[in-house]
């Protein structure tokens, strides 16, 4: 068994975890609700157990490093902490609609990591990659990237919600009855965000510690740092506009789709679309 | 200034903020679209006489560091200061509180609340209660009024500070930024093997700036990975006063060289079509290092030695081997092949030489000073903590209003909390079955 094989297995079990999520939700079909999460928490283990492995393969090949260096590591590691952050919802929140609307993330994430032709070697770092701080980084910016998604996933849900004519029920009479109330799912929405807005400042601010012990400068205004720094400010703007100025519901439902579109743009579109420093997520 | 001027309202209001934030993050795209600090004449050929003539006026080749942007930035910055002068005195004001003169008529109509009657005289209860309270750690607070005994006690009061902390913070970074700025520089240097330099040039005027101390860069090497990825770029520089060595340090990128508070970073290197050749004479242990030109015949006058790199194999830029032609006094010359990095034993009538050849490199420093560095980071450090407090904590009050009903005790529970109320709901309903069970 190798790392990839784990890791292949993990985009189908994402994705029957998608499907298993979307029948509870359409068919209302409550007692598949712990087989469910059972069954994501087996395939979370197995994609734990994939990521170990390739740490450890990468030291057989004596270039140890942690699997957090390119882009296809790093899809892979998106996926994982959304799964994470996932089921610490689930658990704190005790509902399992939510599922439909965030691990489909983590199944496109790893059916893009596995397709799309990236580049899935295990590859030695280069002189600049050469760093703790590359670890710190990495993990906490994407806890607030999975964060996002999945506060996205619950503003699309509320927009749904607010769309229908059950927008008031919380019965299980109708489909979109059985979503939480529109206050839960703004409030969950709310919470999702903050905690993705601390990790994001801690990833933005461990990215200045690492480029100023690498170059000599915490700021360089390069493509991904500014386009981190412009989701940093949508966020900003979304937690102000909604704690002074009483914004909620549908505003902030599309502000969380806002965000993470600028998350998407930050972390895939800089890399493929505008030229920089940043070497990293390139190949 | 006087609270009620238009423009103190203006700089105070959180819609400005919200505009300022907006615009500042419409802006930066910009930046990250039209490439950066080119020449004009790139705009101009890229974009079109009349947007390059834009791009100038408003200077976008360089935006952030632009007029407009720096605005931008000092408006939010006054924004901050003045939103914050204007309410932080209220919220002082509420961690300050004398919470026990709360009119008893208006916690019995706080949103949360709960009352019962237990037996007992008044103050056996508030004693009892008082003595609960203090060991779940709200620090009661004890006063006789209107007739019964009012009970307060609080958590996290100072919790309130944290938005504030948060605010600050930006304004440290900021000041860390400009102080970097206006006593740092940012510059380059590169030095090839065996030479040193006492100065350096900034980056962004090119103007020369004295080291007040010299760098020598005793060498320069790449490692490789088997599939040809560079591995490693590092350098040993030397830093030397007044003509003495005070010390030798190896540098990698991610590990620079720090002196009287100015870095040397690892950056960049240049590979040149001159060698570096060392020779020692094992008899009289006299040792002289020659950069030699390709193919140019070198005198070693003392020892009577003349060579030469005659031919060298190289992949790219990078030399892997170097003929080298080699004789003693009037001698036919030996010639052979060495790798290059390598060390080669060679005869003379005087004893044995040691050569070592390799390609002449010169390595390319970044150089920065930053004092404001530490600045900065200590404004990201209040961030986080502010931004911990601001999102994890919440200022809970709660009151016990204690009345005597002909020889027992009615007692009536009311809190609020500034933040997560749900979470507070909860604890409350805790709180008040475990005072109803004492
Ligand atoms: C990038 C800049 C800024 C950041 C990161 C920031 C951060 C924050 C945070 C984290 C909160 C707490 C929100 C919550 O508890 O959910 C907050 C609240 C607030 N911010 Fe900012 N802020 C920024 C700029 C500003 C500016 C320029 C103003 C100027 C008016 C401002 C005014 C306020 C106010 C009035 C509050 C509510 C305070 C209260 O609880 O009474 N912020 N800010």
């Amino acid at each position: 068994m190798d790392s990839s094989q784990l890791l292949g297995i993990t985009t189908f079990t994402y994705l029957f975890s998608t499907i298993l999520y979307a029948v509870i939700f359409i068919f209302r079909a409550k007692k598949l609700g712990t087989a469910t999460t059972i069954f994501t928490l087996v395939a979370f283990l197995i994609q734990t157990a994939g990521l170990a492995l390739r740490w450890q393969e990468s030291y057989q090949m004596g270039i140890g490093h942690a699997p957090l260096t390119n882009m296809y590591e790093s899809v892979v590691f998106f996926a994982w902490t959304i799964i994470l952050i996932y089921l610490l919802i689930e658990w704190k929140f005790k509902t399992k609609i939510i599922g439909a609307f965030a691990v489909p993330f983590a199944f496109l994430a790893m059916a893009y990591a596995s397709n799309s032709g990236i580049n899935t070697e295990i590859n030695p770092l280069i002189p600049a990659l050469q760093s703790n701080w590359l670890i710190a980084h990495v993990v906490t910016c994407f806890i607030g990237y999975a964060a996002f998604a999945i506060a996205a996933g619950l503003g699309f849900m509320y927009l749904i919600k607010n769309m229908s004519a059950s927008r008031q029920t919380t019965d299980d009479s109708t489909l979109i009855g059985s979503l939480p109330s529109l206050k839960v799912i703004d409030d969950i929405t709310h919470k999702t965000m903050v905690f993705g807005f601390l990790w994001l400042s801690l990833g933005i601010i461990s990215g200045a510690v690492w480029a100023n012990s690498a170059w000599g400068t915490y700021w360089s205004w390069d493509p991904k740092e500014t386009w981190s720094l412009i989701t940093w400010f949508i966020y900003a703007i979304t937690l102000h506009a909604r704690y002074t100025r009483g914004w909620g519901g549908v505003r902030i439902a599309w502000l969380s789709i806002v965000g993470f579109v600028s998350v998407i743009f930050t972390y895939y579109g800089v890399n493929f679309l505008l030229s920089g420093l940043h070497s990293y997520g390139s190949s | 200034m006087n609270k009620k001027n238009p423009a103190w309202a203006f700089f105070a209001s959180v819609k400005l903020a919200l505009f300022t934030l907006f615009v500042l993050a419409v802006t930066s795209i910009i930046g990250t679209v039209i490439p950066q600090k080119e020449p004009a004449s790139v705009y101009a050929e890229k974009y079109g006489a009349n947007m390059a003539q834009l791009i100038d006026v408003l200077d976008i080749a360089d935006m952030y560091a632009s007029w407009w942007f720096l605005a931008l930035l000092g408006l939010l910055s006054a924004n901050l200061i003045i939103c914050s002068i204007d309410r932080f005195p209220g919220v002082w004001k509420q961690i300050k509180a004398d919470n026990l003169s709360t009119p008893v008529d208006r916690i019995r109509k706080m949103g949360r609340r709960e009352s019962w009657q237990v037996e007992g005289s008044i103050n056996d209860t508030a004693t009892r209660l008082a003595a609960d309270l203090g060991s779940k750690g709200w620090n009661p607070e004890q006063l006789e009024k209107d007739g019964g005994i009012l009970l307060f006690g609080q958590k996290g009061a100072w919790s309130r500070t944290g938005v504030y902390i948060v605010h600050l913070s930006i304004l440290v970074i900021f000041v860390g930024a400009i102080f970097g700025s206006l006593l740092g520089f940012k510059g380059g240097a590169m030095i090839a093997e065996t030479k040193q330099v006492d100065s350096i040039h900034t980056f962004d005027t090119q103007e020369s700036i004295d080291l007040g101390f010299t760098v020598r860069c005793d060498s320069f090497g790449i490692e490789f990975y088997p599939n040809g990825m560079p591995k490693d770029y590092r350098s040993v520089l030397t830093v030397l006063e007044n003509g003495k060595e005070i010390q030798t340090t190896p540098i990698e990128v991610n590990e620079p060289l720090t002196y009287k508070g100015i870095t040397f970073y690892q950056s960049s290197y240049q590979g040149y079509s001159d060698f570096l050749v060392k020779l020692t004479s094992e008899k009289s242990g006299a040792e002289k290092t020659f950069i030699v030109p390709y193919q140019q015949k070198t005198l070693w006058a003392e020892e009577n030695i003349k060579f030469a790199v005659a031919q060298a194999r190289a992949a790219g830029q990078t030399v892997s081997a170097m003929k080298i032609l080699f004789s003693v006094g009037d001698n036919e010359p030996t010639s052979f092949w060495l790798d290059a990095g390598g060390t080669a034993t060679l005869e003379g009538e005087a004893g044995n030489y040691l050569l070592h050849g390799k390609q002449l490199y010169a390595t390319g420093l970044q150089v920065a000073k930053d004092p404001g560095v530490w600045i900065v980071y200590f404004g990201c450090t209040m961030m986080l903590l502010g931004l911990c407090v601001a999102f994890f904590m919440s200022h809970r009050r709660i009151w016990l209003f204690i009345e005597d009903d002909n020889g027992a005790s009615n007692i009536l529970l009311a809190g609020s909390a500034n933040k997560n109320r749900t979470g507070f709901e909860k604890s409350f309903e805790v709180l008040k079955q475990d005072l109803q069970q004492s």
